[in-house]
């Protein structure tokens, strides 16, 4: 099957801030495809590119085989779009927003309206359809601008941050809707910087950082990736000229893959921490160097990110931390 | 281009700024009863008596204002005929737009038939007024149809302006202070409020080259003098505003270009 899009070396540059470089990616129909990085990292602006409301420096992309600028016009009828504003015109209601674009895809009155009938349902927003925006809670916009992004029954619909600053609640609900347009065949580009929603959301993802693409793959491949769990051990201010000897002891024991210094301890990569922590300890105990801290985990996608971009995504931390 | 659609997408764009003026009371009574009409009232009752019939060359000084008056609600109309635009690129529902697959001029020709058609309601609406107060316009309603006509040529152009800001302008702060520094000069620097004769030489040398003298150097006679005086007047205004509306939808167009390129 022919891709759904096809990005070459895209290039987009302000001036002299160079927002997206040398992107290149495929997404596959029939997927949910993620594009993962921090603020300003140039996940609209590549969207933006993809839906063709922004000419790119250099590069190209296709959209189902049209050229996103030379054929933006039959780009545009194919396509949804949830932008990462809330793009709502306060004095209008939910329904006339959905009229409003169902004359601008064109869509016969008699069939519009069938259409925003099943949206109004699908999004559950049928009771407030009728009230102005203004009146609006976030979620509700949110959900709005989901069904105006499906009117015209697209076969690819792009999001951006489509959960950005809502409610657990909501947040599970939108992924909800997200994974019920992929059963229908439709293939959902969005972009996200939370970590867990792109792990247990997309198919598959790229972590995207400084406007250049650092990896590309499902989370799963992407965690198989990084080789093995793991495990985390800190020690005191004191202790810390002991940490050489204690990472010359670990390295020749079985499970143990690498060994990476952090600032107060060993980074290691270990096949499983339950195999691997005693002799850890054992050799830790033999030269008298006291542990303060070990934590272990199964590879998350925040490894994944360090381990690409150099840097975490946000402040997030892990949970498992056993004190000794 | 598919016409229907394209009149299907102008149709339903132009739809949205009615309701928008629609639901916002207020905004829709100060549209339709501009402030300018306070010009007219009250400027029209307090120089009266201050004024020199000699020097306006006209009935009273409220006749002599009403030309200006009309002129000056078209040129704020027209100033502030981007700022619907200018919200929507700022809250995104511009690009919402642009990623529909409606040509690319519908949304500015859905501003143009609104701005217009609200323009010629309150140009009727101040002439209204002025009837009220004792100001039949001389030329009688074919005179009234030309004024309707020159004031939206006038229309034109700076609504052509003041969408070229909305789109390149950084902040709305800088679109109104631009449209602050334009619109006081545009109208003390013109013969709306008084003749060119009365005014110091630099001054009438400035509102010489104002496009906005010459419309209401149009206007007014229409109003107070008759078509003998009025018809060189005329015909010398649409000589300027053609001039000046090509200028002004070039530049127009180049930043929309831009801004959505
Ligand atoms: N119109 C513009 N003019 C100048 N610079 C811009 C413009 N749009 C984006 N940029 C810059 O391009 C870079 C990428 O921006 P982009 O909006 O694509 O980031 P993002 O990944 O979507 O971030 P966020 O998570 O905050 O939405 C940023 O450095 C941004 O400042
Ligand atoms: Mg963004």
């Amino acid at each position: 099957m022919n891709p759904a899009i096809e990005a070459k070396s895209l290039r987009k540059t302000y001036g002299s801030v160079t927002a997206i470089d040398d992107l290149s990616l495929t997404i596959h129909s029939g997927e949910i495809f993620g594009l993962l990085g921090p603020n300003g990292a140039g996940k609209s602006t590549t969207l933006r590119i993809l839906i063709t409301v922004l000419k790119p420096t250099s590069g190209t992309a296709t959209v189902l085989g049209h050229d996103v600028v030379e054929e933006a016009d039959t780009v545009r009828s194919l396509i949804g779009y949830v932008p990462q504003e809330r793009a709502i015109d306060r004095f209008l209601t939910g329904r006339e927003h959905l009229e409003l674009l169902g004359d601008l895809y064109h869509l016969p009155k008699a069939h519009a309206q069938e259409r925003i009938k099943e949206l109004l349902k699908l999004v559950d927003l049928e009771e407030q359809a009728d009230r102005a925006a203004k009146t609006y809670s976030g979620g509700m916009k949110r959900k709005l601008d989901i069904a105006c992004g499906l009117l015209p029954n697209p076969k690819i619909v792009f999001l951006d941050e489509p959960t950005l600053g809502l409610d657990v609640q909501s947040r599970l609900r939108i992924w909800d809707y997200i994974r019920q347009l992929r059963e229908q065949g439709i293939t959902i580009v969005m972009t996200t910087n939370y970590l867990e929603e792109a792990d247990q959301l997309c198919d598959r993802l790229a972590i995207i950082d400084g406007g250049k693409i650092k990896v590309i793959g499902s989370p799963k491949e992407l965690k198989a990736g990084l080789g093995g769990d793991r495990l985390i051990l800190t020690v005191k201010e004191s202790q810390l000229e002991k940490l050489d000897q204690l990472s010359e002891g670990v390295k020749p024991l079985p499970y143990v893959r690498d060994i990476r210094k952090i600032d107060n301890g060993l980074d290691i990569r270990v096949e499983s921490p339950e195999k691997s922590l005693p002799g850890v300890l054992e050799v830790a105990n033999r030269i008298d160097c006291q542990i303060d801290g070990i934590e272990y985990h199964r590879p998350r996608l925040d490894d994944v990110f360090v381990s690409f971009t150099g840097h975490a995504i946000k402040g997030e931390y892990p949970e498992v931390v056993v004190e000794e | 281009m598919n016409f229907p659609h394209y009149k299907q997408e102008v149709l339903a764009l132009t739809l949205r700024w009615v309701r928008r003026l629609s639901r916002e009371k207020f905004s829709m009574l100060f549209t339709l009863v501009q402030p300018m009409l306070f010009w007219l009232i009250f400027f029209g009752s307090l120089f009266q008596r201050a004024a020199d019939i000699e020097v306006l060359q006209a009935p009273n000084y409220m006749s002599f204002l009403a030309g200006g008056v009309v002129v000056m609600t078209v040129l704020n109309n027209g100033l502030a005929g981007g700022v619907d635009l200018l919200f929507d690129k700022e809250n995104g529902f511009l690009e919402r737009m642009m990623s529909t697959p409606i040509h690319r001029t519908s949304v500015i020709l859905s501003r143009y038939l609104f701005v217009m058609a609200i323009t010629g309601m309150q140009i009727l609406v101040i002439l209204g007024i002025a009837f009220l107060f004792g100001v039949t316009p001389i030329t009688g309603l074919l005179g009234i149809g030309v004024i309707m006509i020159i004031g939206m040529l006038f229309g034109i152009g700076l609504t052509a302006i003041s969408m070229a800001m909305a789109f390149s302008v950084k902040s709305h702060g800088d679109f109104f202070s631009m449209l602050g520094f334009l619109s006081l000069p545009m109208i003390f620097l013109s013969s709306a409020l008084v003749p060119l004769s009365a005014m110091p030489g630099w001054m009438q040398a400035m509102a010489f080259l104002n496009p906005m003298t010459w419309v209401i150097d149009a206007v007014r006679p229409l109003i107070i003098t008759g078509w003998e005086a009025a018809i060189p007047q005329v015909a010398m205004a649409l000589v300027i505003l053609a001039i000046f509306d090509a200028i002004c939808l070039y530049g127009g167009a180049k930043a929309f270009q831009k801004a959505i390129g």
